[in-house]
């Protein structure tokens, strides 16, 4: 199998030592087949232990790996070095703090996905006896795609409101919302509205399309944006024109 | 250990420029501009024929100077960008899905031109063309 030297260029961030990130070369003879994660992990295996980044499944299953590839948000996992040019800038997600090297601060993220509620929030609770909630598989094709999302944060790094705007809940939350806003055995729409109805939430994207363009999933969270919006706007014209019917 | 995370600075100005896609966007989001430009050259067009035949006819002259025509020509190409790439993505914001099936994207995609066309010769016909 073939051999490629690639100059991999890699932003280095000691939070103890250093006072702001710097680039860092290194030289990696890379096999035909590797991904840049494989590039990655040569480093940390024969050149430099020092190095620090998130990685785990090598499958695109795991959305650990997202990282800045020659400027666009990538999972370095699903990236073939063959179909990248002789020098490769790797710098972390953007639009996130950096933790250390490559390792990015999620906590932001983390607290959003979790205030748009993105579970199952069913009429009833059933018992395990009672047997599952059916769903036909109409009902189910309504929202699979939106099931697909890895919370890799690719999207967040890709949005430029997100980037000018902290306060933006963001593509992959707001996708989330909308998944189980569309699944016929949920009921917490209502719930999830005073978040993703708010102005932090759909309303601050201005449908740049980016995350859905980097999405490895082919989530579209940008479609999901701009359905909750109709269906938004259906519900302030319903309660305009018959107050208190939205309940 | 002491955290310390470091948050890069995000160019307030320039950050459009970094990407194709961002610059696109841009120049879907600048078209209004132009789009405004264009419908107030209308109004004052209407406020001018309220003035009577001298003043419409002064109007209707400085429309064909070098400067005018390029404008127009300017805003129409703008606003075709902005028709075409915001019918492109109709389909992200109202898919439709009967029963297990999706409607393939260019469906609605094409209804949306249908419309536009449809639009387009109801007005051609009331202005008389």
């Amino acid at each position: 199998m073939s051999e490629r030297l690639i100059e991999l260029e890699i932003l280095r961030y000691d939070p103890q030592t250093d006072e702001a990130p710097h680039f860092q070369t290194y030289q990696v003879p890379c096999q035909e087949d590797w991904v840049v994660l494989d590039a990655v992990n040569y480093i940390k295996d024969e050149l430099d232990r020092t190095l620090s980044y998130r990685w785990s499944c090598h499958m695109a299953v795991c959305g650990s790996c997202g990282m800045m590839i020659n400027g666009e948000p990538r999972l370095s996992c699903k990236s073939f070095v063959r179909d990248l040019p002789d020098k490769i800038r790797i710098e972390p997600l953007a639009n996130f703090p950096i933790e250390r090297d490559l390792v990015v601060v999620m906590d932001d993220f983390m607290d959003k996905l979790g205030s748009v509620k993105p579970y199952l929030v069913p009429a009833e609770k059933k018992s395990v006896e009672d047997g599952s909630y059916l769903q036909s598989p109409a009902q189910l094709k309504k929202f699979k795609q939106y099931t697909l999302c890895i919370n890799c944060t690719l999207c967040y790094a890709a949005c430029p409101q997100y980037a000018h705007n902290a306060g933006f809940v963001g593509p992959a939350a707001l996708a989330l919302a909308h998944r189980y806003n569309l699944d016929s055995r949920d009921v917490g729409r209502a719930a999830r509205q005073d978040v993703v109805a708010s102005n932090p939430g759909i309303w601050e994207c201005s449908f740049v399309g980016a995350c859905s363009d980097v999405c490895p999933e082919h989530v579209d969270p940008a479609g999901a944006i701009q359905q909750t919006k109709i269906a938004s706007t259906v519900d302030y014209f319903k309660d305009l024109l018959t107050p208190g019917s939205k309940g | 250990m002491n955290r310390k995370p470091y948050i890069r600075p995000v160019s307030t100005t320039t950050w459009w420029l970094a990407q194709p896609r961002y610059i696109r966007y841009m120049a879907r989001e600048v078209s209004c501009v132009l789009i405004g430009a264009y419908t107030a050259v209308v109004v004052f067009g209407l406020w001018r024929l309220t003035q009577g035949a001298a003043a419409w006819n002064a109007f209707l002259e400085a429309l064909q100077t070098p400067h005018s025509v390029a404008f127009h020509l300017l805003a129409m190409a703008f606003a075709l960008y902005h028709t075409t790439t915001w019918f492109n993505v109709t389909p992200k914001a109202m898919p439709v899905q009967i029963g297990e099936t999706q409607l393939p994207g260019a469906i609605i995609v094409a209804a949306h031109y249908a419309g536009w066309a449809v639009v387009s010769v109801l007005v051609l016909y009331l202005v008389g063309i």
